[in-house]
């Protein structure tokens, strides 16, 4: 069974945003409301900067699940972590437990009251009936049950955003990183690995 | 352990994508197809066949009942820019409801950025904000107001116009955003109307380019493809900002340099693309040439200039060579860009040690007063290294709208018909009378007496027709009428005089989607004179567009034209009814047609699309090939776009299972040129003048289009420099009908070829027969010739650095001052030197001592109305912003967010907000151009038509910007001014 990640691969990733306005236009994601939203840290600084995408991660052991009042959550058989609308209670729990901020809350009424928990759902939609109107709107569109891929991905003008089974994702990323010899080697990677190798000499091909 | 609760829903705990998949698309979802769906194919460099995929989904499941209906996909191409990244648009009765990734297509394999990604806004009638109907400006108001007596009252003032100030007094700014069709439509209907005043947004785009690089080889266009840049080994970029531009050509870039190109990106800003770069050099912005040639003088200093292919196919780098060695040591060019001698050196290095290698430029080099020459060095750098003519090399050129190639080779230009057939020449005018099956008498006595041969006035330049005195413009009439059909006005430099002039027009009309800037504007200065016209958008209509490539991609119709909107070229046929030309329009003489009419929106009539391709461009456009790209083999490309090559372009293979149509040896979209008439199946070009292959299969040699000899010295081709299999092995001039009786060819035309092509030359011979023969001995048409180093008809044949009219360096203005002030340019007075002395004169760098550079963004487009009215794009850009290094910041106070007002010398300020980044250097700032709806501080919103706004609206910095032209194309100086920037 599939164990659906994202990686986005920040040695190709240009802050175009075509994932942030894809994700909108096919689900119908509200003003105000970023399922999914491109960070660019060091801005202007050269030889420093780096642009990402980020969303809901999917987390296999998921802390917004983990401290959920109403236990709201649930996930997939294909490791996708989704969530009950109907359950939920819009507390903003899940928001303080999630390290990258994928939960949001989508302003309603008069006083801005916050309504119900809204986050990437890997396009599978919620509990409701696959492709049935219900699940469009409370949660967007249910490709994964049409046979199609997170559309933020699919779209991703550089392919740097990658969706799917985690095992193909690594593998393209692992011959990418052949081919080009280094990985995005961004945050946390020296904590991992320790500091990146010394370039190669002049005039070897990378 | 897992935290997962034990129970959820029942719907939670089935087997979801298996179950799902098995449901609708049983065993579709294999290996492969995911690998294709996650982007394997570039990342492993391997390009696997397509696999077409279930577009509807589960639209026409039972289960769904609000997508019950009809579904139909409609392939598409992305309006925004020229990458050309086509779309598949789901539809369902009639309304476009989802929109899926074409993987398919070689150009773009699915990918898109912001604006290619929200498209499908464009169906959503919902909270649009596009204009609904026709309005027109009186007492102040936007009254609402029928077709009819839209095109009653326009047309009446415009006879009005003609009958009491002539046909020069109309000046009509097309769009480069129209189809092929309709562009050259437009561009027939100017000349029906009898004036060569027209033109779009190539003229502030990259007409110095077309101008510059046609001069040097022949045609004035990238060179290659995106897709190219895979076999390339060095890609410098030198004015481009791709990674924002055209973020889906960054696809083959990136793909490019992890398999070793080197990337250089030289810009005033380090850019998201300088992000992505091996290697950033900053230099001063309005430098390029002094750049350009100190990289050239170490190149020549070190013996790294390729001397065969110099002498082979190089005309004039001799002088070059001279003058660069003299002049541009890297030291000097490091006094006057203000990058290092090392940076300047290791760019040469890096050109010369990684070849094949390309030059990548957008507007950083063509908005500058003598960008002609910026961009002539870029091809002089390339010559010089042997870049240009192979696979992997060369220039490429990235154009901006999505049409804009297109329209720059057949559309509404103000010096040529489509395809570049000048009018200043007589015979273009006989040549287009006779493809448009029009009497050529009647035409020329449309036009003001001694009027037809002289170029119009330019986009950049109409505030000057109606602002300048009467004795000092090269026409009768001051300009009177403006109609702005598809274009912003906040893209033009001005914008305070711009005003001036609006207030001063008879009549001013806008024919677009959306009302843009230009409604708000001139109902801020008029109370009436002004018409709104709503045009349906490229998603509402079918036709071809060219992308950046130069390769043609078909669009089919997704939708109908939205509320009262309609087509671009029903309206053009609408007027022309009302102004007494339809006939002419459609060709109608001798019992013969060109265009049908067909019914369009409400049953209407229109001129049909294809007839427009196949009667009118396809017959005439013959110097640029765009001969060969008939209707049936572009929808047949659409339909098959799995059997081209992502590198070469070429299908391997393939019969379209709807004509039967034999797709092996074409290049994806028949990239012009693609001679000959479509049966002879030329099957176009991928990339310019590359010898090493065969002119049937895409090669090509240096066009000779300037003579075989200048001074003594051989234009033509050196002996033994011919493309592959061409039977003539020197260099040749072009074909004409006795070129081809002297090499004993004639006979092999055809008795109805010869009837035609008799005392023709391979430009104007309808018969395409002296095409035909000389690609059957493997010859070019257009003659096999040198490039030109030098471009002797130009004011300045060697390319010169200029200081920009408002430079900050007084003491370079004295050494590299502008060119001389003309008296009439494009029929206009231009003042250059003069101007620049004076700015000099006055010390205006001490008021203003800060670069004020332009330019664009990744969400927006153009003059932005049309994507600022997307939600999903305005969300992600709400401000305007002036970007301003962390010192030049502190030391004016300004914090991050902070409101600042930039000024500038014309006296106007903007209020935008300070976005504090070392991406500028301490000398610049950079404000984006695509804003438009504050003025000086004001929102504009008033002044809209009701609900057709957009929605994020901002300062325009053209409303700030200077005066300051390209010598030869009129070109506007947007890249290079002064400003100050102060706490607001």
């Amino acid at each position: 069974m599939a164990r659906m990640k994202f990686l986005c691969d920040a040695e190709r990733c240009i802050e175009c945003n075509g994932c942030v306005t894809a994700c909108k236009q096919e689900n119908d994601v509200p003003w105000g409301v970023n399922r999914r939203r491109v960070v660019t840290v060091n801005d202007g600084v050269v030889g420093a900067e780096k642009s990402i995408s980020v969303a809901c991660m999917h987390c296999s052991d998921a802390p917004c699940m983990a401290v959920c009042p109403v236990d709201c959550f649930y996930r997939t058989e294909d490791g996708v972590v989704l969530h009950d609308k109907d359950l939920c209670i819009g507390c903003g729990y899940c928001f303080y437990a999630c390290p990258f901020g994928a939960p949001q809350f989508p302003q309603a009424g008069a006083f801005g009251l916050r309504g119900k928990m809204d986050k990437c759902t890997f396009c599978s939609g919620g509990p409701e009936p696959d492709g049935s109107e219900a699940e469009f709107k409370k949660y967007g569109r249910n490709r994964l049950a049409e046979g199609k891929l997170p559309v933020c991905a699919e779209m991703c003008s550089t392919k740097a955003l990658l969706g799917g089974d985690g095992d193909v994702i690594a593998d393209i990323y692992r011959q990418r990183v052949t081919v080009r010899g280094k990985g995005s080697e961004v945050w946390g990677w020296a904590t991992a690995y320790g500091p990146p190798p010394a370039k190669p000499a002049a005039g070897s091909k990378s | 352990m897992l935290l997962t609760r034990k129970s959820a829903s029942a719907a939670a705990a089935q087997p979801r994508l298996s179950s799902g998949l098995s449901a609708t698309l049983a065993h579709t979802i294999d290996r492969r197809a995911f690998l294709k769906r996650s982007g394997v194919t570039l990342g492993a460099g391997a390009v696997a066949a397509q696999l077409p995929f279930n577009m509807i989904g589960k639209a026409e499941a039972a289960d769904a009942p609000a997508e019950s209906g009809k579904v139909e996909v409609k392939r598409t191409v992305c309006t925004h820019c020229s990458v050309g990244c086509a779309i598949d648009a789901v539809v369902q009765n009639g309304v476009w409801i989802r929109q899926e990734p074409v993987f398919d297509s070689p150009l773009n394999l699915g990918a898109h950025c912001a604006k290619g990604a929200s498209v499908r806004e464009h169906g959503i009638t919902h909270d649009s904000h596009r204009l609904r109907y026709p309005v027109k400006l009186e007492d102040g108001k936007w009254k609402r107001i029928s077709w009819d007596q839209a095109y009653d009252e326009i047309s009446q003032k415009l006879l009005a116009i003609r009958k009491d100030s002539g046909p020069d007094a109309l000046f009509v700014v097309g769009s480069s955003k129209h189809n092929n069709e309709q562009s050259q439509l437009l561009c027939k209907w100017v000349r029906l109307w009898g004036t060569n005043n027209c033109d779009h947004q190539a003229r502030i785009c990259h007409s110095t380019t077309v101008a510059g690089v046609a001069q040097t080889w022949g045609y004035g266009a990238m060179t290659n493809s995106y897709n190219d840049e895979q076999n390339s080994k060095c890609l410098l970029f030198l004015g481009s900002n791709a990674a924002e531009a055209h973020p889906v050509s960054m696809l083959h870039t990136l793909h490019a340099k992890e398999n070793g190109a080197k990337v250089i990106v030289a810009d005033p800003r380090f850019t998201r693309t300088a992000a992505k770069a091996d290697k950033y050099v900053r230099f001063r912005s309005g430098t390029d040439v002094a750049l350009l040639f100190g990289i050239l003088h170490v190149i020549f200093k070190n013996g790294w200039e390729d001397k065969e292919y110099i002498h082979q196919r190089v005309y004039g780098m001799d002088q070059v060579k001279k003058e660069v060695m003299e002049k541009w040591s890297p030291e000097q060019a490091s006094a006057v860009t203000g990058t290092s001698v090392e940076d300047i050196e290791f760019v040469a290095k890096t050109l010369a040690e990684n070849r094949p290698g390309f030059i990548i430029w957008a507007m950083g080099q063509t908005q500058h007063n003598a960008a002609n020459g910026i961009v002539r060095a870029s091809n002089i750098l390339m010559l010089a290294l042997g870049n240009v003519g192979r696979s992997g090399g060369g220039c490429n050129i990235y154009r901006g709208h999505d049409n804009v190639q297109g329209a720059t080779d057949i559309g509404p230009n103000p010096d040529t018909l489509p395809g570049y057939y000048p009018v200043f020449v007589p015979g273009s005018w006989a040549h287009w009378a006779r493809v448009w099956n029009i009497d050529l008498k009647w035409l020329q006595d449309r036009f003001a007496p001694g009027m037809i041969g002289k170029p119009g006035m330019t986009v950049s330049r109409w505030i000057d027709g109606v602002l300048e005195k009467n004795d000092a413009i090269d026409q009768g009439p001051n300009l009177r009428a403006v109609v702005y059909w598809g274009h912003a006005p906040n893209s033009q430099t001005r914008g305070l005089e711009m005003l001036k002039a609006m207030e001063k027009l008879d009549l001013m009309v806008v024919i677009d989607p959306y009302p843009s800037a230009s409604a708000a504007m001139f109902a801020k200065v008029r109370k009436d004179g002004a018409y709104l016209l709503p045009a349906a958008t490229q998603f509402e209509t079918e036709g071809s567009v060219t992308a950046s490539n130069r390769s043609l991609q078909w669009r089919e119709k997704v939708i109908d034209p939205l509320f009262e909107s309609r087509t671009d070229h029903m309206i053009m046929y609408q007027l022309a009814q009302k102004l007494g030309f339809a006939d002419q329009l459609l060709g109608k003489k001798d019992g013969k047609q060109n265009i049908r009419l067909v019914k369009g929106k409400s049953g209407m009539d229109e001129p049909s699309i294809e007839d427009i391709l196949r009667n009118d461009v396809n017959r005439g456009c013959w110097t640029i090939g765009y001969t060969g790209q008939s209707p049936e083999r572009l929808q047949a490309h659409m339909r098959n776009m799995h059997v081209f090559d992502v590198k070469t372009l070429r299908a391997r293979g393939g019969k379209d299972a709807k004509t039967g149509y034999d797709l092996a040896g074409d290049y994806y979209g028949l990239p012009w040129p693609c001679y000959g008439k479509a049966e002879i199946k030329h099957p176009g070009t991928p990339n310019l003048y590359d010898t090493a292959k065969n002119v049937m299969d895409g090669g090509h040699t240096f066009r000779a289009l300037f003579g075989v000899e200048k001074d003594g010295v051989n234009l033509l081709a050196e002996d033994g420099v011919y493309s592959k299999g061409s039977d003539i092995t020197t260099g040749y001039p072009q074909f004409d009908h006795v070129l081809l009786k002297k090499l004993g060819w004639w006979d092999e035309l055809t008795d109805d070829e010869k009837k035609e092509a008799e005392g023709k030359l391979w430009t104007n011979d309808l018969s395409g027969g002296i095409q035909r023969v000389a690609m059957k001995h493997g010859c070019s048409p257009f003659g096999n010739a040198k490039a030109r180093a030098v471009v002797w008809n130009f004011p300045d044949g060697i390319p010169q650095h200029r200081e920009p009219l408002y430079s900050p360096r007084p003491d370079m203005v004295a050494k590299y001052p502008a060119n001389d002030d003309v008296k009439v340019l494009w029929r206009l007075p231009t003042l250059f030197k003069s101007l620049q002395e004076k700015v000099v004169a006055d010390k205006v760098a001490e008021k203003y001592p800060l670069i004020l550079t332009s330019g664009r963004l990744v969400e927006y487009e153009g003059g932005g109305e049309e994507t600022r009215s997307n939600p999903w794009l305005a969300e992600l850009m709400q401000d305007n912003f002036v970007e301003i290094n962390p010192k030049t910041a502190a030391d004016r106070g300004v914090r991050e967010g902070e409101y600042v007002w930039v000024s500038t010398p014309t006296g106007a300020k903007l209020r935008v907000k300070a976005r504090v980044t070392e991406g500028v250097g301490p000398d610049t700032v950079f404000v984006p151009f695509h804003f438009s709806g504050w003025w000086e501080g004001q929102d504009m919103l008033p002044y809209y038509p009701e609900g057709a706004h957009p929605i994020v609206r901002g300062e325009a910095v053209n409303t700030a910007t200077t005066y300051g032209y390209d010598r030869v194309t009129m070109m506007q100086e947007s890249k290079t001014t002064l400003c100050q920037v102060a706490k607001a």
